[in-house]
């Protein structure tokens, strides 16, 4: 029976390993235990030894070339037994080794490493009220900024019994407040705030007013924004961005909306969601724009996963709707439904904000009419919506009322070109404006 | 020392003579007259040697041996597949010591060895399923998936552990054989190590003290010739070992490490030794390795012509011919025992996969017998 | 209640627990013939024979590693280092053996061993024979690690630790084994392992003392108490598994710590108190921890110098003074 032989782990820590030498020819016999071939590892160049019998078949990873572990990099096998299916298995080593080397999709917005950074996130705040608690009453005060020195019990003390440290006097060393400082403060309360007369809380202004004065606030930037910061300058600087805008007639589409909600008042279909099941539709028959630059390919999908952008109090996110050319609209309602609420409580997984192959921003509740997108990287384009409103238009000679609407698809140059993009949104209008073709 | 009884070291020369069958290492200034009586004289003796026991229990030691072969086989395997972690030591070459010193010992004798002891572990009665689920870390392992390659045990079947510091173990042998001797007990201590343990200063505290307080401990020595990647001529300055037992008057033998009846032969005669007397036993067991150290062995230090020439007397295949030529065996009953060897292996491997991991609670259990609350009153 | 030594309550605790248990034995060098270097087996041998009090060569490795192997198969070892500063060549059967073997045999063999003897320092005995190792033990899960400091607590804790399945690293003082105290006549008398004493309350600043620093640290309370200021003075007893809660909540109530030893002042058992007092009690902490170690320096021989290297009543009474904002 053909054995494979597979990249072996040869040392605990391996991950792949680089044939230096091949110590055998296909076509060689070779024995269990016999030097096979020399592999290069993270650690030295071992041997490898053919843990079966017979014949080396086939060499499948030539010298110089790097493996996984646990790839297929050769066969043994007896002279003549057929090994193709043995053979066919094994990828082919060029493509396998470019996708190994691809990049990690890149994730949009909020990264998982948020949830670890969380008590710090909370320590960082306690600590911020803490000295809030002694700087407050005290912002007026430019002359003294010295750090406020307590110990722990003290500051724990002042904090219960609502106690303003920045009154006292500490008696410890380099006038540490410590307990007996709050001790003595506390057994004449009265006194206490007196003993600071220089900033009587009642003229402190307020520190709204504080803030207009100074004109700015300086908060540190969550790491959500630095997340988006960093994300989107990466898309406009190395993506080649253009924009298409075209203006689409609704009527239809609302009364379809209308219609099916009324059949179904639970659906809660909105306009959105049609917009998402005919974005789908239209990417199915365009796969040449359900695709992504990835420097050395270009990735097609086979399905339309469409990233909708949600926004947030911290900032905005995009949870996927995958395959939503297979998915019904009342499905599709109900997985953005659930999909934003998680969204708007933080509590996606990552693997559900991740990886679309095309996204939708709508800002129509906005009251926006029309605006731009930037893509949201490694995804070939975004489609930015806006608001539907009623306007005159012409249609067979007459002036017409109809609910327009305008879209604007930021499109990757590098993977889609303007006629591709125009004939998409062609396709795309066509639908909206006939859901009909949803069905047909 | 008056009581003395060991064999003395003169005596010990003698009974090594008579009790190897093959010289592994001729000189080569050897007269080959000389060799071929010496050989001729061997297959006499190996004659005798299968007359001496049954065949049911000659069929069994071929079959441990395969076993160890064929499971250690399956190891490297799964080992080179990603499935098994950590450093994996195996056996292959040196199944003979094993399989023939401890058929010569009870259930209830201690067994303790280094870190490459898989093979005397199945040798010892504990089964190939416990051990491939050992060396998966799965909960069903003989140590719960908490000891792996290297920490082998089975407290019922008397295998008190693979240990992974070199010569570690050998105190702690020395240890179980006083236990024995406290208690009245005839039960012997088997402990194996490989040559490189004998430069550890463990080696010489533990000999010296189980002849000064005469401990029935039989210390084997297996010299597969390679500590790691060293050689013995390169790590000893004196390299006959059974010689090292002069220093500490203990009885000792040098024997084939290829032929499992010698091993069994040798070590029936220390434990009689150790079960009358209380007298430990120092064995010198050539033997080589055919593997690597460990599966990260980049085999640079030895030649293919050297494993070569020891794999001529690869001591399953030596045993088999043994047996086939007596007619004890025949071709097709050793077909059968190596596809029965074969479903053992692959059961266990099986087993392994299957089984599950540890349970996450296990990592804080172990750690004590008695657990202490601090502060409890 | 009788008064004895040190001494003589180690002495009562091995002669009781080897009569009471046939598989407790004893062995080291010189504790047998010798009566013991520092006399703790004196007439163990006449009482119980050479079978159940044995002398040693000087191979601590090797009987260290015997005493492991014995527990193995289910003896009780009572292995004594003349001093722990030769229990040094034994660590690797302490640690990588009886530490480690209960887990790694997947809770199949337990190792129910004592190593006992001396360790700190003595007089003038120098470098390599005067070293406190307790932290070395403390740092590897697998052992206990106890350090009596009075007459009923060498007994009754020596007696649970023979008794307990688990090895245990048994530290005496030799300063101390002529100090004298009360002990319970009782010959079921143990004191748990895993319990901190309070040698003396008081409200103003917590002492944490082990061994050696317990009797100081009562002197320097004695004299702060001249001075106004209460001290509390623990003593954990047990290293490992160490009481940390009874040191908290006495810090909850004097919001003072200081934490005195012999041993040198890196990761040492002052500096693991300290962390886990700053994590469990920072919000009660009045002052910063002070540690009162042993210098970090290797042990002089010169009086003058050895003096100076062991922390002493007047570096704790000032430690006292510092935390409690008296100076």
């Amino acid at each position: 029976m053909a054995t494979k032989v597979i990249m072996p782990k040869l040392s605990p820590t391996m991950e792949e390993g680089q044939i230096s030498r091949w110590l055998k020819k296909e076509g060689d016999k070779v024995s269990m235990g016999e030097p096979l071939a020399e592999i290069d590892t993270d650690k030295a160049t071992m041997e490898m030894q053919a843990l079966a019998n017979g014949v080396l078949r086939k060499i499948l990873i030539s010298e110089g070339q790097s493996a996984p572990l646990g790839q297929l990099i050769a066969v043994i096998g007896e002279p003549d037994e057929d090994i193709a299916s043995l053979v066919s298995e094994a990828p082919a080593a060029a493509p396998k080794q470019e996708q190994k080397k691809e990049e990690p999709p890149p994730q949009p917005q909020a990264q998982p490493q948020e949830q670890p950074q969380q008590p710090q996130a909370k320590a960082a705040a306690a600590a911020a009220s803490t000295v809030d608690n002694g700087r407050q009453p005290q912002a007026a005060a430019s002359s003294d900024s010295a750090r406020l020195i307590v110990s722990p019990l003290a500051a724990r003390m002042a904090a219960e019994a609502g106690l303003d440290l920045r009154s006292l006097q500490g008696s410890g060393p380099g006038g540490r407040i410590i307990k007996k400082d709050i001790e003595a403060a506390l057994t004449q309360p009265k006194a206490a705030p007196a003993a600071a007369p220089t900033f009587p809380r009642a003229v402190e202004p307020p520190r709204f007013q504080q803030a207009a004065a100074s004109g700015y606030r300086d908060e540190p930037a969550s790491e959500i924004r630095k997340t988006i910061a960093k994300r989107l300058v990466t898309s406009l600087g190395p993506v080649p961005h253009f924009f298409l805008t075209t203006e689409i007639e609704m009527d239809r589409a609302a009364e379809m909306r209308a219609g099916i909600n009324a059949l179904d008042p639970d659906l809660k279909i909105s306009i959105n969601d049609i917009i998402i099941k005919v974005t789908a539709a239209a990417l199915i028959q365009h796969p040449e724009v359900n695709a992504s630059f990835q420097e050395k390919f270009v990735r097609y999908y086979e399905h339309a996963d469409i990233g909708v952008a949600v926004a947030i109090e911290e900032g905005l996110i995009t949870p996927v709707v995958r395959s939503a050319d297979q998915k019904s609209l009342s499905e599709i309602a109900a997985e953005v439904r659930e999909l934003a609420e998680r969204a708007r409580s933080r509590k996606l997984k990552p693997e559900e904000y991740t990886g679309a192959s095309f996204s939708i921003s709508n800002l129509g509740m906005f009251g926006i009419d029309e605006f731009t997108a930037v893509i949201n990287p490694p995804e070939g384009a975004i489609l930015a919506v806006g608001a539907m409103s009623a306007k005159p238009v012409v249609r067979e000679n007459q002036i017409v009322i109809r609910q327009m609407m305008r879209v604007t698809m930021s499109c990757d140059h590098r993977v889609i070109d303007g006629a591709t993009g125009a004939k998409f949104l062609q396709t795309f209008k066509k639908i909206l404006e006939n859901p009909l073709y949803l069905v047909v | 020392m008056s009581k003395q009884t060991a064999a003395p070291p003169s005596a010990a020369k003698a009974e090594e003579q008579q009790s190897s069958t093959g010289v592994m290492d001729a000189p080569a200034d050897v007269d080959k007259h000389q060799l071929k009586r010496e050989r001729d004289s061997a297959k006499e003796r190996q004659k005798d040697r299968l007359s001496g026991l049954g065949a049911d229990e000659l069929i069994e030691l071929y079959r441990q041996m395969l076993l160890i072969r064929r499971f250690e086989e399956k190891s490297a395997e799964a080992y080179v597949a990603g499935k098994i972690g950590g450093f994996c030591h195996l056996y292959i070459g040196q199944e003979a010591v094993g399989v023939g010193a401890i058929s010569a010992i009870r259930q209830d004798d201690y067994v303790l060895a280094s870190y490459r002891e898989h093979g005397l572990a199945l040798a010892k009665g504990m089964t190939a399923r416990s051990i491939m689920a050992e060396l998966f870390g799965k909960a069903t392992g003989c140590s719960k998936g908490k000891g792996g390659s290297m920490h082998m045990f089975d407290k019922a079947l008397g295998f008190l552990g693979g240990h992974a510091i070199v010569g570690g173990q050998i105190p702690l042998a020395t240890g179980t054989a006083f236990a024995s001797k406290y208690r009245g007990k005839d039960q012997v201590t088997l402990c194996f190590f490989g040559e490189a343990a004998v430069n550890q200063g463990a080696f010489h505290e533990s000999l010296n003290m189980a002849q000064l307080w005469k401990l029935p401990c039989i210390y084997i020595c297996e010299n597969n010739q390679y500590g790691m990647g060293t050689s013995l001529a390169r790590a000893m300055s004196l390299s006959d070992i059974a010689q090292k037992a002069c220093a500490y008057e203990i009885a000792s033998e040098f024997v084939d490490g290829m032929d499992v009846l010698a091993v069994r032969e040798a070590t029936q005669r220390a434990v009689e030794r150790a079960r009358k007397d209380y007298l430990p036993t120092l064995l010198e067991v050539r033997t080589y390795r055919f593997m690597g150290h460990s599966m990260s062995d980049p085999g640079n230090y030895r030649t293919r012509a050297e494993i070569e020439k020891y794999q001529e007397r690869d001591p399953i295949k030596l045993f088999s011919a043994s047996l086939l030529e007596e007619k004890i065996i025949d071709d097709k009953a050793l077909e059968e025992i190596d596809r029965k060897v074969r479903e053992e292996v692959e059961d266990s491997l099986k087993f392994a996969e299957e089984s599950p991991l540890p349970d996450p609670e296990e990592l804080y259990t172990d750690v004590y017998a008695n657990p202490i609350e601090p502060g409890r009153k | 209640m009788a008064t004895i030594t040190i001494r003589e309550a180690l002495n009562q605790a091995i002669r009781e627990e080897l009569a009471r248990d046939e598989t407790v034995f004893l062995m080291g060098e010189e504790v047998a013939e010798y009566d013991g270097a520092y006399k703790v087996t004196k007439g163990l041998l006449h009482e119980f024979g050479p079978k159940r009090v044995i002398d040693t060569p000087i191979t601590e490795l090797g009987f260290a590693g015997l005493g492991v192997g014995a527990a193995m198969a289910g003896l009780r070892p009572i292995v004594e280092f003349m001093t722990f500063n030769f229990s040094i060549l034994a660590t690797d059967q302490i640690i990588n053996s009886a530490a480690k073997m209960l887990y790694m045999s997947g809770g199949q063999f337990n190792i129910p061993i004592v190593f006992r003897g001396p360790g700190g320092s003595a007089f003038q005995v120098s470098s390599q024979h005067s070293q406190a190792l307790e932290s070395w033990y403390a740092y590897f899960p697998g052992l206990k690690v106890v350090m009596p400091s009075t007459p009923a607590d060498a007994k009754g804790l020596l007696k649970s630790s023979i008794r307990d399945d688990d090895p245990v690293i048994f530290i005496e003082q030799e300063r101390m084994y002529g100090n004298k105290g009360e002990v319970p006549d009782d010959p079921d008398f143990t004191i748990p392992l895993g319990v901190a004493d309070i040698k003396r309350e008081g409200t103003d600043v917590t002492i944490v003392a082990r061994s050696l620093m317990v009797p100081i640290a009562l002197k320097a309370a004695d004299a702060l108490e001249q001075q106004g200021v209460s001290c509390e003075v623990i003593d954990p007893r047990t290293i490992r598994p160490l009481d940390i809660d009874t040191i908290v909540e006495s810090v909850k109530k004097t919001n003072r710590l200081v934490v005195a030893e012999e041993s040198h002042p890196i990761c040492g058992v002052n500096a693991e108190i300290s962390a886990e007092i700053m994590e469990r009690a920072f919000d009660y902490l009045d002052a910063p921890v002070k540690r009162v170690s042993g210098a970090d320096v290797p042990m002089p021989y010169a009086k003058n110098l050895e003096n100076l290297a062991i922390p002493d009543v007047n570096r704790i009474v000032a430690a006292v003074r510092e935390v409690a904002y008296l100076d």
